[in-house]
């Protein structure tokens, strides 16, 4: 690849804490390489402001390999940025040219708190999980692992869905901050593999439950999730979830 | 899970909104065959008698009261949930998302079927509501609808108003059609694209059939 | 003094019969019990699954904001389990055997044989808990190989397996604490352990949201805090990869085994530039259809598609025929180092070769693939079209990712691969029943020592974090516990917990008081550098005391200057990264001391001055076959104990792969 450097607009959301209101900052940085990724362009940023005695910009991230689903930057009008099944992390700067501005805020829904700067709290999706998301079994001896076949095709779905990172860009994206991609992958993943069969009404129930008692909003069918999800996961997902807690609601007692 | 639970969760109060809207999309397809008549272009009889059957026969009076709280379910409903889902963000974003990633028509289904609203409001105060008093809302005498039709599309902004409406309605339907089927659950790809291209189709041909009936009055393509 | 309690009878008995005999704590007295786990990744999070099933209570701790986050989700290639399910021959035994010998005959013979043993339940285990393993159409699961062996014993899903493995051990976690039997503590950094009357009984840690310090009591802790590769600063970890809870342990007495048997990992997209943060892995399985290779031509800057056939020089094939591109990483990675230091590397840097699926993609796949579809004689084009639609659903993710880091296409061109600091096969030292030298202190999956000897065999990693939570801790923790039921949980105002939250805070209130120039990233490049020059891929005698004499004077200067801004008492990321570099200096200068001592080559360790005339890795049987535990005694100063290797079963034999 060509490479290039640049100089850069940033306009960053900047929040002390949970309870002090927030602004946009604007920086210059300059001399970036096409061949940096974006947080390392932040990192940049950061190592020089650390130097001028300000305080860096505080964001999550990790793994920086696109898997962990801890970085959460909406950039641009878009979670994760420009790029289609694409983590932040993964982002590079030979997305951008010289003199670009770009604009970076939270993923905002009231279910996700600000920390500060451009972390925020994803907690309530380990609480969804907690609701229902797991098959209930103990460590132990079970079956030997080919007593039960499956069939490819639904192996490939449940993985296909089971790729959900965690990372909360469908929320972000969502008009309604819903978290239906969310949870319709997690659903989804054990809705199709033979194990996950006894419990699938009661978790698809639960877990509904919770998303609404932690402030997400309801489905409108969009598909503004699918579209920034990471991992590709489909908005056809959420249509199994729907039919999953119907038939929950339509059977149980 | 009670039955009232599962009608106010989020997913619940879609399918109330998926239930109701195939409903008034049944309501629709009724309406449009039934309204279509005029360009019998037989002086509004075949029309008339339709018409007629639908306002004295007791069977289809009672189905009314069933449309009426369809309507208001759904309106209800739906600006409820527009209101809720929006409170969901109290802090929004700065530069806005728009269409990178999802249409603007399944972004405005509360903008949409309030313009929808407003038109209702217009057209059966236009025609449902003289008709009815004329009835002493009982099975009393109907008035003659072609004629009624005939004189209201005869004002410019009464037709342009019309016209509004059944454009609200193709982009609502646009999105509404097939959300109401994934809400349902209908996942399969095969089904789903089945789904759209009917949905696609309904949506055009409905919405258009209704805007062809203020202009043939206004234009005098029909008598 | 070193005890590591293996227990007698054969080694493959060894194990049944201590679970036989072992004590027991009884359901009503488990509920009485507090249990630590510290970090939640593959090893944690299915010990603070399985020991909340048993009823245990337990406190799981993690520093990123849901455990789901943990480093074993980047896991790719598999997990290996002696289930023989391809009937290639494979056996519990064989497992064990590839195991000991990978590494290099530098592991405990009985825990490996453990870990062979208890992988074919891990797998079990997994895909009853919903993990989507790869099938075959008929439904089965199916296998691949990986580097280091000739049998297919590696399950995987796609290029994922650690995340599903973890999210499996995570779900199942969630599920305890849905129950009420875990606590989940999230953004929360372990920082110091308490200790009372010789046991370990809680942990000070600090909440990375409000600043705050807590102290947590248990009648047991778990540390499971993964590798400390990022030592080196550029690593394939996680940025937040630290060794912070396990030296905090070391410096409060548990001993540091062969601190530095690193794996180098062959595999590993190129270093761009300066602004480098971290390094990105491409799995192993891609050695499975790529083939490594170098110009034959030295400095040769064609393009790699316009080099001939004849001027390439596939140097793993040529050296190792038997095991070719499959040989274990250790020496993978050197052969690269070699070629690359005579002058043949590829890519502006010189610091890379090439690792190339186009013979695979049209030989093996799409020759394959044109006769299912009965398509004769077809066309180089077509072979290339129905070879990238296979490639693509065994590696397509990795092939993406490739892609957006270097913006270049694997399909068409070969990738760019080099060597990387990967994952650290020392670690806390341990017994067989994974507790370190401090009592009721244990460590599991990678941040003990115990398994992979000198070098981890690809695929290993996921099976020795799972067995150690799932399988090991639940049984061995009882066996400490048992004579602990009597003890009534210790308040946090005990006089032990309020001395260990003091010097926590002397700690972070002289780093803020510092206020120098230089950034804590600055400084842990610096590090970095050195390890990666003096202590990395090869190791000499001179190099490396020039590395303690230049760590210990980096020390000095980051003390004296090292800058963080803002305050205590709030979300402050420089903060924490400023505490974790500062325990990665003191363990860059014991990782140095523990590869000048251990002067022959083993594994990931490469001493130069001991290798064989062809320059392969030459061990020292004789005079190095034992682990080296180092126990802290003071600033700068360790005391080595050797806990002697015996190999009853599997006799050392020189490592061969040609």
């Amino acid at each position: 690849m060509e490479h290039y450097t640049m100089n850069l607009t940033l306009k960053v959301w900047r929040q002390q804490n949970g309870n002090t209101p927030g602004r946009f900052e604007t920086y210059q940085v300059k001399n970036i390489s096409s061949e940096m990724s974006f947080l390392e362009m932040i990192d940049v940023l950061n190592e020089e402001m650390i130097r001028e005695g300000k305080d860096p910009i505080a964001f999550d991230h990790d793994c920086r390999e696109g898997i962990c689903g801890m970085c959460s930057m909406y950039i641009d009008g878009r979670p994760h940025g420009p790029w289609q099944q694409n983590t932040v992390c993964q982002l590079h700067m030979r997305a951008y040219k010289d003199g670009d501005t770009i604009v970076i805020e939270p993923w905002r829904a009231n279910a996700f708190p600000v920390i500060k700067d451009l972390m925020v709290d994803r907690s309530s999706f380990d609480r969804i999980i907690q609701a229902g998301g797991f098959i209930s079994v103990n460590t132990g001896s079970p079956v030997d692992a080919n007593a039960i076949p499956v069939e490819k095709n639904m192996a490939d779905a449940a993985f296909a869905a089971a790729a959900c990172i965690g990372c909360g860009a469908c929320v972000a994206a969502c008009k309604n901050s819903s978290a239906m991609l969310f949870l319709s992958a997690k659903v989804t993943h054990l809705a199709l593999l033979p194990q996950g069969h006894p419990e699938r009404r009661t978790r698809a129930m639960n877990m509904v439950a919770q998303m609404d008692k932690e402030g997400f909003g309801a489905c409108t069918n969009t598909g503004a999730c699918e579209a920034v999800c990471p991992k590709g996961i489909s908005i056809e997902n959420i249509a199994r979830l729907n039919r999953e807690y119907l038939m929950a609601g339509l059977t149980s007692e | 899970m009670k039955w009232s639970e599962m009608f106010t969760s989020s997913v619940g109060k879609k399918v109330v909104m998926a239930l109701t809207g195939i409903f008034l999309i049944l309501f629709l397809i009724v309406h449009v065959g039934l309204n279509a008549c005029i360009w019998a272009n037989d002086g509004g009889k075949m029309f008339n008698a339709g018409a007629h059957f639908m306002g004295s026969n007791i069977v289809p009076r009672i189905l009314e009261i069933g449309l009426f709280a369809g309507f208001i379910l759904h309106i209800v409903q739906g600006l409820m949930l527009e209101f809720q889902n929006r409170s969901r963000r109290k802090q929004g974003y700065s530069v806005a998302m728009g269409n990178k990633g999802s249409k603007w028509y399944s972004r405005s289904m509360g903008i949409l079927g309030t313009l929808i609203l407003l038109f209702l409001v217009v057209h059966i105060s236009d025609f449902w509501l003289p008709n009815r008093a004329n009835q002493g809302f009982l099975l009393g005498e109907e008035i003659d609808l072609y004629v009624k039709m005939r004189e209201v599309f005869q004002t410019e902004w009464v037709v342009v108003l019309y016209l509004v409406g059944c454009i609200s309605l193709a982009w609502h339907l646009l999105h509404g059609f097939q959300s109401a089927f994934r809400t349902f659950g209908v996942s399969n790809k095969k089904y789903l694209s089945l789904i759209n291209t009917l949905g696609i189709a309904f949506s055009i041909i409905v919405p258009l059939a209704f805007a062809l009936m203020p202009l043939s009055f206004y234009f005098g393509w029909i008598k | 003094m070193l005890d590591s309690k293996i227990p007698s009878g054969p080694l493959a008995q060894k194990w049944t019969d201590y679970k036989g005999h072992v004590k027991l704590v009884n359901p009503a007295n488990k509920r009485k019990l507090e249990v630590i786990v510290v970090g939640t990744g593959l090893a944690g999070a299915s010990a603070a699954a399985s020991l909340g099933e048993l009823g245990y209570k337990v406190k799981a701790f993690c520093f990123q904001d849901s455990p789901r986050r943990a480093h074993s989700i980047a896991a790719q290639g598999g997990i290996n389990a002696a289930k023989n399910y391809q009937n290639d021959g494979d056996s519990v035994f064989r497992l064990f055997y590839d195991t000991v010998k990978g590494g290099d005959y530098r592991a405990r013979e009985a825990n490996v044989h453990r870990l062979a043993e208890v992988s074919v339940n891990i797998i079990d285990q997994c895909v009853a808990q919903g993990v989507p393993f790869a099938r075959d159409y008929g439904g089965l699961l199916n296998n691949r190989s990986f580097g280091g062996t000739q049998v297919q014993r590696t399950f995987y899903a796609a290029g994922q397996t650690g995340q599903q493995l973890l999210i499996g051990a995570y779900q199942a976690m969630e599920r305890q604490v849905a129950l009420g039997n875990v606590q989940q503590f999230t953004r929360h950094e372990m920082l110091d352990v308490v200790i009372i009357d010789g046991k370990a009984r809680g942990i000070i840690c600090r909440n990375l949201v409000t600043g705050e310090l807590e102290r947590h009591f248990g009648h047991a802790v778990l540390l499971c805090t993964g590798g400390y590769g990022n030592v080196f600063y550029l690593s394939t970890n996680a940025m937040g990869s630290n060794v912070t809870a396990a030296w905090k342990a070391h410096k409060k007495g548990a001993f540091f085994g062969n601190p530095c048997f690193t794996q180098i990992h062959p595999t590993c997209i190129p270093v761009s530039g300066d602004h480098q943060s971290k390094l990105t892995l491409m799995s192993e399985s891609l050695r499975n259809d790529g083939r490594i290779w170098v110009p034959k031509q030295k400095g040769d800057k064609r393009k790699p598609n316009d080099i001939p056939e004849e001027e390439r020089d596939y140097y793993l094939e040529r050296r190792y025929p038997a095991f070719g591109n499959l040989v274990p990483r250790d020496v993978a990675s050197r052969a690269a180092k070699e070629r690359c230091d005579a002058g043949y590397g590829v890519g502006t840097t010189g610091q890379a070769v090439y690792l190339d699926f186009k013979y695979n993609l049209i030989n093996k796949y799409g020759k394959a693939e044109a006769n299912k579809q009965g398509i004769q004689n077809p066309d180089l084009d077509t072979l290339i079209r129905l070879g990238k639609e296979v490639v693509k659903e065994e590696y397509g993710n990795l092939f993406d990712m490739y892609e957006k880091i270097t913006g270049e296409n694997p399909y068409e061109v070969p990738m760019r691969i080099y060597p990387a600091v990967h994952y650290t096969m020392g670690g806390l030292w341990v017994d067989y029943e994974l507790m370190t030298t401090v009592k009721g202190l244990y460590a599991l999956g990678e941040a003990n020592f115990s398994d992979h000897g000198a070098n981890r065999l690809g695929a290993s990693a996921l099976m020795q974090g799972l067995a150690d939570g799932y399988f090991v801790i639940p049984y061995t923790i009882g066996n400490y516990l048992a004579d602990d039921i009597a003890t009534k949980p210790i308040p946090t105002d005990h006089p032990a917990f309020v001395a260990a939250e003091k010097e926590v805070a002397d700690r972070i209130s002289t780093l803020m008081n510092v206020k120098g120039k230089q950034t804590v990233e600055s400084f842990h490049k610096r590090l970095g550098k050195i390890m990666w020059e003096k202590c990395g891929m090869a190791r000499n005698e001179n190099g490396l005391k020039e590395a303690i004499t230049e760590i210990r004077e980096l020390k000095k200067e980051f003390w004296s200057d090292v800058r963080i801004p803002g305050s205590v008492n709030e979300m402050n990321p420089e903060l924490d990264k400023a505490g974790r570099v500062a325990d990665f200096i003191e363990l860059g200068e014991l990782m140095c001391l523990d590869a000048l001592n251990r002067n022959e080559s083993c594994g990931g360790h490469f001493r130069e001055e001991s290798q064989t005339e062809e320059g392969e890795a030459l061990r020292n049987d004789a005079g190095f076959s034992y682990v080296a535990a180092w126990e802290f005694k003071a600033e700068h100063d360790w005391n080595l104990h050797k806990e002697e290797l015996s190999f009853e079963v599997a006799k050392p034999t020189q490592r061969s792969y040609k």
